[in-house]
């Protein structure tokens, strides 16, 4: 008997071996979502996977698993140490957040512990005002702020997130003080603070202003990128325009990403097959109708930038 | 009245099927531990990828208003309360429960869900430009005070003594500042992975009301069980529609504050039951029962609890501004058809929120159909020997837990949690003064904190905190709440001294 289950055993074994390479994948797939349902981040990982079931994509269903708190720490850090490297469980990456989550301390990653897939969303920051506001353009803002230093009161989601370092960029750039206000509850709280003129300006995502200049509550004076969005605000001037030295560096950048250790039969298949799933019409279509900016890159090229974050972030966040 | 030339597009068979299979579903959702409204609602999300917008906004609408109301089945039936709204019915439905009167509790819950929730939704569908202005008319200061009006709650609530009371309040406030905080950007009182992201709020709860439950029970052990043996009154819904009717006050108080403090962006839905519930009481000759079993309590706390859904949509469909998480996930449904809330939604695509929210309404009826029918048959749960009851609940408490967020973290804080404040129980502490700092105190320490950076760059403190209408106003009810504890503290022990000195 004990001959016949270490036979099987090894059969097993043997089979599992096999399978990991070739028949990856054989089982519904896991994405972790550091963030909670109805967020952005939540929101487009459901888009961009809900074709992974097709027969040219992934050929098995990709399944959502929200762990939220503390601005991702929650999730990356139990990604980064509970994960199994096993291609089945996949996790959602914001760039700058986790990279300068990692850079201030206090958590258990760092970009070499993930390996990322591909890209799928860049959500610039954007400058926005209320709609009654006196201020027409980022001049304005600046002039307002050079006269009354610290005075200007605006908000954005969080702390070492993206619109906390288009903040640190825009001060640095202008040479202004400002007082930020970072707010709980993601960029939902703080656009909300700006319809309610609770602070005089914000930095939120260029999604949720678009929609929000739809409907008539804020105007939008910039965005933190270095080319306008000619998809949704062909209007608005980038904030190099307005004469601000701000690049890109604060544009979050949303993808697929798995732990370290995972084989690199497997991380060269999803990187293989995960960007043409995100470029499916049907997603496409999706992403357009929600107001969500589009933007794949492939493996090597996100590597790249999140090497290039990484440097630069290192180097803002230095004197905080 | 232009909503009700749109009523046509919910009495269609697929409107009318998947109306309805929301609703069971919600209600089964709902009274299952654990699964909170916003997980139900986000669960539902990819099901409306492949349907009409209109056809999913309804199935979305009938599983959040009816996730709300089921809460109060596990709330009454198991003291296990589903979510935040529901923790004030735990009060005094589960006291009922225990007596055999749990179809009573079920029956005046689902009738007091349906006033409230109808209530709710009128004023959506009639006021909403009036009520969008109130919504934003809370700031950083005014959701301060508004926390403290809270805070006033937690001496009197759920337990005799006042003291007690504060101290477990503050047991709860302490817990609340466990984990990364987002606005400080530092940890606290994180010496456990489990803990980084703070404690979450459903594993609490259902840590602290059902696990003394559980060990209470284990504790009796099998001899007691047979003689516990209770029976379980039948009570014709005639009864319910009568003894509601006769308890107007408590319906009245539950809607209007539920749907006044429902409104408010990030708030409401979490403390609008407990609110309602001291508000009745306080206004109640029969204030010394509540706690004890009293329909009132009951009455007040569910009305308000669905009243709440109501308002609490009217900012994610004027401004765009999700209220509540639920509410986030319902703009996510939204936006997948392309449909962007916002002043002109209702010009723009009156075919979608309209049947929407026509469809609320008519959820609500469904709602208390189907749960007035469960009513009699759950509450024969209270039969259940003690010796099963216990691992069942012990089961649904860890399945509840570990679900939120896929975590064994969250069911060791459960279990931690639960097994002090058995111990706590036994001093006399209660369970619900202690989820209410908890709840309260992120709410008033990140309002503290961003309304001190506004004021240090703007006005300064004082004129920031201290000023303005709605300020004053809050801060006039926070001090005759207080005072009003104070009067009712110091007129009860003067009876007790005359009692006692007359032999």
């Amino acid at each position: 008997m004990k001959q016949v289950l270490a036979g099987i055993a090894l059969v097993l074994a043997a089979l599992v071996g096999t399978v990991e390479a070739d028949e990856y994948p054989d089982r519904p797939i896991m994405l972790m979502v550091s963030y909670g349902a109805g967020g952005a981040t939540d929101f487009q990982a459901r888009i961009v996977t809900m074709t992974a079931g097709n027969e040219d994509a992934l050929g098995v269903p990709i399944a959502i698993i929200n762990k939220p708190g503390a601005g991702g720490r929650v999730g990356w850090n139990w990604f980064a140490t509970e994960a199994e490297a096993d291609g089945y469980t996949l996790a959602a990456y914001n760039i700058p957040h986790f990279v300068a989550q990692s850079i201030k301390g206090g958590v258990e990653y760092s970009k070499d512990s993930f390996e990322p897939i591909a890209n799928w969303g860049a959500d610039p920051a954007v400058f926005i005002v209320g709609k009654d506001s006196p201020f027409s353009s980022m001049m304005d803002v600046i002039a307002w702020a050079e006269e009354n230093p610290g005075k200007l009161t605006f908000s954005g989601a969080g702390l070492f997130v993206g619109h906390h370092i288009a903040a640190l960029q825009i001060e640095k750039a202008a040479g202004v003080t400002m007082q930020y206000v970072p707010t709980k509850g993601g960029g939902a709280a703080a656009m909300k603070a700006v319809i309610a003129g609770d602070v005089m300006a914000g930095i939120n995502n260029l999604s949720d202003a678009y929609r929000a200049r739809e409907a008539g509550n804020i105007k939008i004076l910039a965005v933190a990128d270095i080319q306008r969005n000619e998809e949704f605000l062909p209007d608005v001037p980038t904030m190099m325009e307005e004469g601000l030295d701000v690049d890109n560096s604060s544009v979050n950048f949303r993808g697929i990403m798995v732990p370290k250790g995972t084989s690199d039969a497997i991380i060269e298949k999803l990187a293989a097959i995960v960007p043409e799933m995100f470029m499916n019409s049907r997603v496409l279509g999706k992403m357009a109708a929600g107001g969500s900016p589009v933007h794949v890159m492939n493996r090597e090229e996100v590597l790249a930038m999140w090497e290039e974050r990484d440097a630069y972030l290192r180097e803002l966040l230095k004197d905080l | 009245m232009e909503f009700l030339t749109y009523f046509g597009d919910v009495f269609t068979v697929p409107a009318m099927l998947l109306l309805i299979g929301g609703t069971i579903g919600g209600l089964i959702l709902g009274a299952t531990p654990g699964l909170s409204p916003t997980m139900a609602v986000a669960l539902l999300i990819p099901f409306t990828f492949q349907l009409e917008a209109v056809h999913g906004l309804i199935l979305l609408g009938a599983a959040y208003t009816s996730t709300v109301a089921g809460g109060a089945v596990s709330a009454i039936l198991l003291k296990i309360p589903g979510a935040p709204a529901n923790i004030a019915t735990t009060l005094d439905g589960y006291e009922m429960a225990r007596r055999g009167q749990g179809a009573r509790a079920l029956q005046l819950a689902f009738l007091a869900s349906l006033v409230g929730g109808l209530i709710g939704v009128a004023l959506l569908i009639f006021l909403t430009p009036v009520l969008a202005e109130w919504a934003l008319a809370f700031g950083p200061s005014e959701l301060f005070w508004l926390a403290i009006l809270g805070v006033t709650i937690i001496g009197s609530l759920g337990t005799s003594s006042v003291v007690k009371g504060l101290l477990s309040g503050c047991i709860g406030l302490w817990l609340a500042t466990v984990g990364f905080d987002d606005i400080l950007g530092v940890q606290r009182f994180v010496f456990h992975s489990s803990l980084s992201g703070g404690i979450s709020i459903v594993p609490a709860l259902i840590g602290l009301f059902a696990i003394p439950q559980v060990i209470a029970m284990f504790a009796d052990g099998r001899s007691s069980s047979s003689i516990e043996a209770i029976s379980v009154e039948r009570h014709p819904l005639s009864r319910a529609f009568r003894e509601l009717l006769s308890r107007s006050r408590a319906v009245v108080i539950g809607t209007v504050s539920g749907s006044v403090i429902g409104l408010i962006p990030g708030i409401g839905g979490q403390i609008a039951g407990l609110v309602a519930y001291d508000q009745a009481r306080k206004v109640s000759p029969e204030r010394d029962k509540f706690g004890t079993g009293h329909p009132e309590g009951i009455i007040a706390a569910e009305s308000a609890n669905n009243a709440m859904v109501g308002p609490s949509l009217v900012p994610l469909l004027t401004l765009s501004i999700p209220g509540s998480p639920t509410a986030a996930v319902l703009l996510g449904g939204l936006l997948i058809h392309g449909i962007f809330p916002g002043t002109d939604l209702f010009d723009n695509h009156p075919h979608v929120a309209w049947p929407f929210i026509n469809s609320m309404l008519i959820g609500q009826i469904l709602m208390c159909v189907f749960g007035l029918y469960v009513a009699s048959l759950a509450a024969r749960v209270a039969l259940v020997p003690k010796s099963i009851m216990a691992p069942i609940v012990l089961g649904l408490a860890v399945f509840g837990s570990y679900s939120v967020q896929h975590s064994m973290g969250d069911v060791y804080v459960m279990a931690a949690l639960g097994t002090m404040m058995y111990f706590l129980e036994r001093f006399g502490f209660s369970a619900a003064p202690l989820v209410l700092g908890l709840i309260l105190g992120p709410i008033a320490e990140s309002n503290f904190i961003q309304g001190s950076l506004i004021a240090e760059a703007t006005v300064g403190s004082f004129a920031y905190f201290f000023g303005g209408a709605l300020n004053l106003l809050l801060i006039a009810i926070v001090v005759a709440s207080v005072g009003y504890s104070l009067y009712a503290e110091l007129r009860a022990r003067r009876a007790g001294n005359a009692e006692r000195g007359t032999p």
